[in-house]
């Protein structure tokens, strides 16, 4: 049903419709909404699960694990801190196969502390084992949610739905809400693949030496790479039932005869599409290329996109999250995914941008894609980066070799 | 279930694992001999047949009793005049009070009397003999040999029914008017009734044995060899030469002392001497003429027969045993008003058992120690103090004081009447009774002696004791030169006494296990009622009580079925295979010692594991 | 309600039972038709008091539930040495996470339950010391608070045992771990306040605390039985030696938790929403140094010399919990009324649905 409405409530309506049978909450800004509407909603008697106030994010994810081990419909949120809190149990419900959906309502990691939006908080779990999907817009929101049950019960895997704090969780918006009766359709009642059973009881959680270690790990490997032929499938079923695209494994937005296409995930496609509309009705071949799967890493999806076309000369990730002292995280994949041939014969640049919540602009966009075009831009760079400021630091610390975090003493400086 | 590979397993898939092999010593049930087993003259299983009154219950009661049946023939005698040093033997002794074996032992006796249990004849069947243990009926082919047994007493009615078990045609002859020895002669009627005791007594005979009352042994002469038939049914039993007995009918008053008139022969194959020792010692006290002084024997002997002994007022009692405290005792019940005991050293040195003193005291006999009677005169006694030197032995201090008597009664010993056996060659004596072998032979071949007159502590349990000593070893005596390998496998054919268990010390149990539970205590005769009647003075339990002592029992070093071992063994190693019955799984069990350690009985020890 | 224990004069009022006992006056371990919940082919050490403890209540338990049970277990030996692939000793639907999480897990498996509408499937979450007392300790307080139906048993052998003995927030004073070894002026663990979960559980105002240990089978098989008959949020502390790491021997394990409580060292009792309502009476007690002597982990304090300051702070210790406990004698309603030591339970104190 269309309404107008904040983005986590519409997820969290869209939860509501998917049955969820037991919801753990413990509350970190910019996810509080969700888990508030969802509670809301089990008081009320308008949802039949038990709502579970956890006194911790390592809590939420392991009373999750114990109630999917159970045999129930489980589901939790969190972000940055959260996430990592969690991170232990993050990394067990995928070892352990449990089909727990997640919303990371995405947000920096501190120190320094921030509450604002980038992907920092979930690419550090991006080798825990599971399915990453990145919302672009509350509509995929709210629809990857209902997509993550059906595919985290079929593959036994757990599925974590990315959606950029505040931008979208906080964003009031048109959204068609699935509805009851529509997700009852598409998504049948949780059979589990193996259950805690008094009257067929077996260990859940067994130890395992060198001599099976790295076959359990192989395994987990296969499956995910088995989300990527179910994820397609899922997202179809999903437009024949709800009538909309939604999901799936990448957009590729212009990027046919693109000389230069955009490599980004979640929200900051919206601005980057606007820009490439722009550069496009300017004369200059520029595309996108969404990444809503970002794990599995969707390697065939992103060859058909980019490889192939000699007309590619150029390509521009921007990163939302950041590797110190190594670079991007996005970049590495991408290089990993694309033929010998499209690496060496296309420019992959690395652009850093809207860390901590720095709005990521259309004009600064443009300016960065124009130099892009012109081959004016470093092959690693941050976009806005108040450079003035940093060299002002550096050369002090040069000097001094003064001791403390540097947040504080570029604080000082900023007066 | 679509189970992850090695994430989710099986249940019970660790059986696979045999962790038995990581042992390096394993633990095993074993079977230690209880400390009161080993202290009981009669060799009773006492720990078996308490462990069978436990259960309570008539059906429970009579398997005890058949147990002591097993051993001996007297549990009710025994549980009046037994001294119990299985008692003082008991491990319990050591965690509260020991268990009142001696209670629960009179309370079955009891009931088999009250309920008319019976020893069954042994049938004329032909199964083949085994030993049994249990008190089960033994089911003998008679053997067609014959056994003399002479002496109706404990000793000699405890041989005769142990070997009427085994098969053997047993003759008592007996110069008494009545059986029972020194039980109905020496003993008096308030510590042991003589319906209780003709009980016991005809239970015996009626299993078929002959008593001659009222007939003395006079001689006994070995026969020429006779050997018998070659018979696979009934093996040919030794060769040996037996005895011939002559023997003569005693009777009256002076039975005792009058050598018979006529005499008969008869032939045994082999002969039980237990004529006891009947002859109270006298030591020489000069005396006035009018002075009253007769032996504590003859005295008690003589009360039995129905005699009123002219006892006086006042009666010293000479002597420090059991027949001085029964004759003190006996005296004040005859009427007199005093009964002192004199005895030369101190109380602590008095042979006689705690128990008699401790009840001659309630009864207001007095003690006079560290004195002897120097001398008697009528109604009066000279007294002079002795005083203990380094070495503990008691020298005259040379005071003397008059002690008031009209009588004075003799307790200084008792000698045996050793008649029978003058002309036996090979037959030697020492310190007044008869010498005798392991197996209780004396130096001629077929005749054995006991109780009494062979070199022992003088009680009727060790008396019989002796008897059930000697029926197994005439038993295997007379199977001696069997060829039957089948003998030779199933009993002795020599007498070898089998090696006894370990004993089950105290340091092996483990008594936390046991609840707080103290002794029961057999009610008593008031002092003042018992003095004046010659009723019992020590009461029975009752059957609950009876039942709560039993349970006292710790069964050392005997399983007892406390599931304890197959609670707390960690691995779960432990088979439960019956209501007491369990078994080590090996396959399993690491060796940990847990279940050694909290074994309540001890019944369990590690041993090496076998390279 | 306090444990009444059944009076049979022989062993049956201690021993795991008796061939003269009815059936149903056995424990649970007496019987061959028991749980055995933990089964053979495990790879516990000889002698391991948690391998006896976890099979004690989850027996017992079994029996409690007929069989209707869920267990979650905290990574530590028990986990260890159960579910090495490929063999599992479990007989029942048990589920392994993590170290500090059992509490949470447990949680989740009971509202999945609830939610399910299963709920007479009952949930155990288990762990030793340090999953419990330190690691645990922020999930077991949120599952305390909330009250979740959950049975938490801590099986406490006083130390990190699976990674090598290690001091635990359980680990008593003196006591040699790896990293509070023997050595220096003041040898093994530093006196210090000690962190008293049972004590904290109280706190909680929980329907049902008890502590127990694998010396009293009887009473740890009651106490078991009588936490299933609440719903919400229950402890139980079990006091399981561990020889490897206490230095006992292997077959003294039962005896040297016996001479735990036997010296008032380790109380037993009973609490039911945040009061005391019975405490075992010491049968028979010992000085503290009974049983310190039989464990390597105290040697320090006897040789070269004897540390008797060190001793006299322990047996200290040991008389404060006699007489804070009242284990001098049982404590029943018709003791004195003005002698309460820990508040008792005025009336009769019927468990409900929380």
């Amino acid at each position: 049903m269309l309404k107008q409405i904040e983005g986590s409530r519409a997820v969290a309506e869209a939860v509501a419709a998917s049955r969820p049978q037991v919801i753990c909450a413990y509350p970190i800004t910019p996810q509080t909404h969700i888990v508030e509407a969802l509670g809301a909603m089990v008081k009320k008697g308008e949802l039949n699960a038990a709502f579970l106030n956890v006194e911790s994010e390592f809590a939420a994810m392991s009373a999750v694990i114990g109630a999917a081990a159970t045999g129930a419909r489980a589901y939790t949120a969190t972000a940055s801190q959260g996430l990592l809190y969690m991170s232990e149990a993050v990394y067990n419900a995928a070892g352990l196969g449990l089909p727990i959906v997640m919303t990371v309502a995405n947000r920096a990691i501190g120190a320094p502390i921030n509450i604002w939006n980038d992907h920092s908080d979930a690419m550090s779990q991006r080798d825990a084992g599971w399915i990453q999907l990145y919302a672009e817009t509350n509509q995929e929101a709210a629809d990857l949610h209902v997509q993550a049950f059906k595919l985290a019960e079929q593959l036994s895997n757990p599925v974590m739905v990315c959606m950029d704090g505040f931008l979208l969780t906080h964003a009031s918006e048109r959204v068609d809400v699935p509805e009851q009766d529509q997700v009852d359709v598409f998504l049948p009642s949780y059979e589990p693949r193996q259950v805690l059973d008094p009257d067929d009881p077996v260990s859940i959680g067994a130890m395992v030496g060198p001599e099976a270690f790295t076959e359990v790990r192989f395994l987990a490997h296969e499956r995910m790479r088995q989300a990527l032929d179910l994820i397609p499938d899922v997202a179809a079923d999903f437009r024949q039932w709800f009538g909309r695209d939604s999901g799936g494994l990448v957009k590729p937005y212009r990027t046919d005869d693109a000389e230069l296409v955009v490599v980004a995930l979640g929200s900051v496609l919206g601005t980057v599409k606007d820009a490439v509309d722009e550069l496009r009705a300017e004369g200059i071949r520029v595309g996108a290329l969404g990444i809503t799967t970002f794990r599995p890493f969707p390697v065939q999806a992103v060859r058909a996109a980019l490889d192939g076309d000699h007309r590619l000369r150029r390509v521009v990730v921007l990163e939302r999250a950041l590797a110190p002292g190594s670079g991007g995280i996005v970049t590495a994949d991408l290089r990993a995914a694309l033929t010998h041939e499209t690496v060496n014969g296309t420019i992959i640049d690395t652009v850093v941008t809207g860390l901590g919540g720095r709005p990521v602009t259309k004009k600064s966009l443009r300016q960065l894609l124009g130099r892009a075009v012109l081959g004016d831009l470093p092959e690693f760079s941050f976009l806005d980066l108040n450079t003035g400021l940093v060299e002002a630091e550096l050369a002090r610390m040069r000097a001094t070799r003064r001791s403390g975090p540097s947040a504080e003493n570029l604080l000082r400086d900023l007066g | 279930m679509d189970k992850p590979f090695a994430i989710t397993l099986d249940p019970g898939s660790s059986r696979a694992n045999h962790t038995g092999a990581w042992r390096t010593e394993r633990p095993v049930y074993v079977s230690l001999l209880p400390p009161c087993n080993n202290a009981c003259p009669a060799g009773e299983n006492i720990q078996q047949w308490l462990y069978h009154a436990e259960e309570g219950g008539q059906p429970a009661y009579e398997a005890a009793w058949r147990q002591i049946m097993a051993d001996n023939p007297f549990p009710a005698i025994m549980g009046r005049v037994c001294y119990r040093p299985c008692e003082a033997a008991c491990n319990r002794g050591q965690v509260d009070v020991a268990v009142g074996i001696n209670s629960v032992e009179r309370f079955l006796g009891d009931q088999a009397i009250e309920q008319g249990w019976t020893m069954p004849l042994p049938p004329g069947g032909t199964a083949p003999r085994t030993p049994r243990d249990d008190g089960a009926p033994v089911a003998a082919a008679p053997t067609g040999k014959r056994v003399l047994v002479v002496g109706a007493g404990p000793s000699g009615l405890s041989a005769a029914y142990h070997l009427t078990r085994l098969g053997h045609a047993v003759t008592i002859k007996d110069a008494g008017s009545e059986p029972g020895g020194m039980m109905r002669y020496g003993i008096p009627k308030y510590r042991l009734p003589r319906d209780i005791l003709d009980a016991e007594i005809n239970r015996i005979l009626d299993m078929g044995v002959k008593l001659e009352l009222n007939t003395r042994v006079t001689d006994l002469l070995s026969e020429p060899v006779v050997p018998l038939g070659d018979d696979p049914l009934y093996p040919p039993m030794s060769a040996r030469p037996g005895l011939i007995a002559k023997s003569a009918i005693v009777s009256g008053p002076s039975a005792r002392t009058t050598p018979p008139a006529s005499s008969q022969e008869e032939r045994f194959d082999a002969v039980f001497l237990a004529v006891g020792a009947h002859i109270g010692k006298r030591a020489y006290i000069p005396a006035g003429d009018s002075a009253r002084i007769m032996d504590a024997v003859s005295m008690l002997h003589g009360v039995e027969d129905g005699e009123q002994p002219m006892l006086g007022r006042r009666v010293a009692v000479y002597g420090g045993g059991n027949t001085a405290m029964d004759a003190a005792r006996t005296a004040r019940r005859l009427g007199a008003s005093e009964a002192v005991v004199v005895y030369r050293r101190t109380r602590d040195r008095m042979p006689a058992h705690d128990i008699e003193v401790e009840e001659a005291l309630e009864e207001g006999i007095t003690m006079r120690w560290l004195s002897t009677v120097k001398h008697a005169d009528a109604g009066s006694l000279t007294i002079e103090k002795m005083r203990l030197d380094d070495t503990g032995f008691p020298q005259p201090t040379g005071e003397f004081e008059e002690l008031a008597a009209d009588c004075l009664v003799l307790a200084l010993g008792q000698d045996a009447d050793l008649a029978v056996l003058d002309g036996v060659p090979d037959v030697t004596f020492s310190g007044g009774t008869v010498d005798v072998g392991p197996d209780l032979m004396t130096g001629h071949p077929g005749i054995f002696a006991g109780g009494d007159m062979v070199p022992a502590e003088r009680t009727v349990t060790v008396a019989i004791g002796h008897g059930k000593k000697a029926a197994r070893a005439i038993d295997a005596w007379l199977h001696g030169t069997s060829h039957n390998a089948e003998y030779h496998n199933v009993y002795n054919t020599a007498y070898n006494t089998v090696p006894k268990h370990d004993l089950a010390a105290y340091e092996g149990l483990n008594t936390w296990y046991y609840s707080d539970a103290p002794a029961a205590v057999r009610p008593k005769l008031a002092a003042a009622r018992r003095i004046g009647t010659f009723d019992e003075v020590t009461g029975g339990l009752d059957a609950s009580t009876a039942v709560f002592e039993a349970r006292r029992c710790l069964s050392c070093g005997n399983c007892f079925g406390c599931d304890n071992c197959y609670g707390s063994c960690p691995d779960n190693a432990i088979i439960k295979t019956g209501p007491a019955g369990y078994e080590i799984d090996y396959d399993y069990c690491k060796g940990c010692a847990i279940c050694v350690t909290e074994c309540p009985c001890g019944a369990m020890t590690m041993v090496p594991e076998e390279p | 309600m306090s444990y009444e224990r059944i009076k049979f004069y022989q062993t049956g009022s201690f021993a795991a039972g008796n061939r003269l006992l009815p059936e149903d006056l056995r424990s649970v371990q007496s019987s061959d038709t028991r749980a055995n919940t933990l089964t053979c082919g495990h790879r516990a050490c000889q002698g391991c008091g948690e391998a006896l403890g976890a099979r004690y209540a989850l027996d017992a338990v079994m029996r409690a539930t007929k069989g209707k049970l869920i267990a979650v277990n905290a990574t530590g030996c028990l986990e260890v040495f159960s579910t090495p692939f490929p063999e599992t000793s479990w007989q029942i639907a048990w589920l392994h996470s993590l170290f500090g999480n059992a509490p949470a897990v447990a949680s989740g498996v009971a509202a999945a339950l609830k939610a399910m509408g299963r709920p007479h499937i009952r949930v155990v979450a288990q762990g030793g010391d340090g999953g419990t007392v330190d690691i645990g300790m922020g999930c077991l307080s949120g599952l305390f608070e909330r009250g979740d139906d959950v049975l938490y048993i801590c099986y406490d052998n006083q130390a990190y045992m699976n990674t090598g003995v290690q001091r635990s927030g359980a680990t008593p004073p003196a006591a040699r771990t790896a990293t509070t070894p023997a050595v220096g002026s003041e040898p093994g663990n530093t006196f210090g306040q000690g962190k008293n979960v049972p004590l904290i559980a109280m706190a909680h105002e929980i329907p049902y605390v008890a502590t127990a240990t694998v010396a009293d089978l009887r009473d740890l098989e009651y106490k078991a039985t009588r936490a299933m008959d609440f719903h919400g949020a229950r402890y139980l502390h079990i006091l399981v030696p561990c020889p490897l790491g206490w230095g006992s021997k292997p077959g003294d394990t039962i005896k040297v938790a016996r001479l735990a409580t036997e010296s008032g060292l380790f109380p037993v009792f009973e609490a039911e929403a945040g009061q005391v309502v019975s405490a075992a009476p010491i049968r028979h007690q010992v000085p503290v140094t009974d049983y310190l002597r039989l464990q390597a982990r105290y040697a320090h304090l006897f040789h070269p010399q004897e540390r008797t300051e060190v001793i006299a702070r322990l047996q200290a210790a040991a008389d404060r919990n006699i007489a804070r406990f009242g284990l001098r004698r049982r404590q029943t309603k018709e003791d004195h009324p003005e002698r309460p030591l820990l508040p008792l339970a005025a009336t009769d104190h019927t468990p409900g649905e929380r």
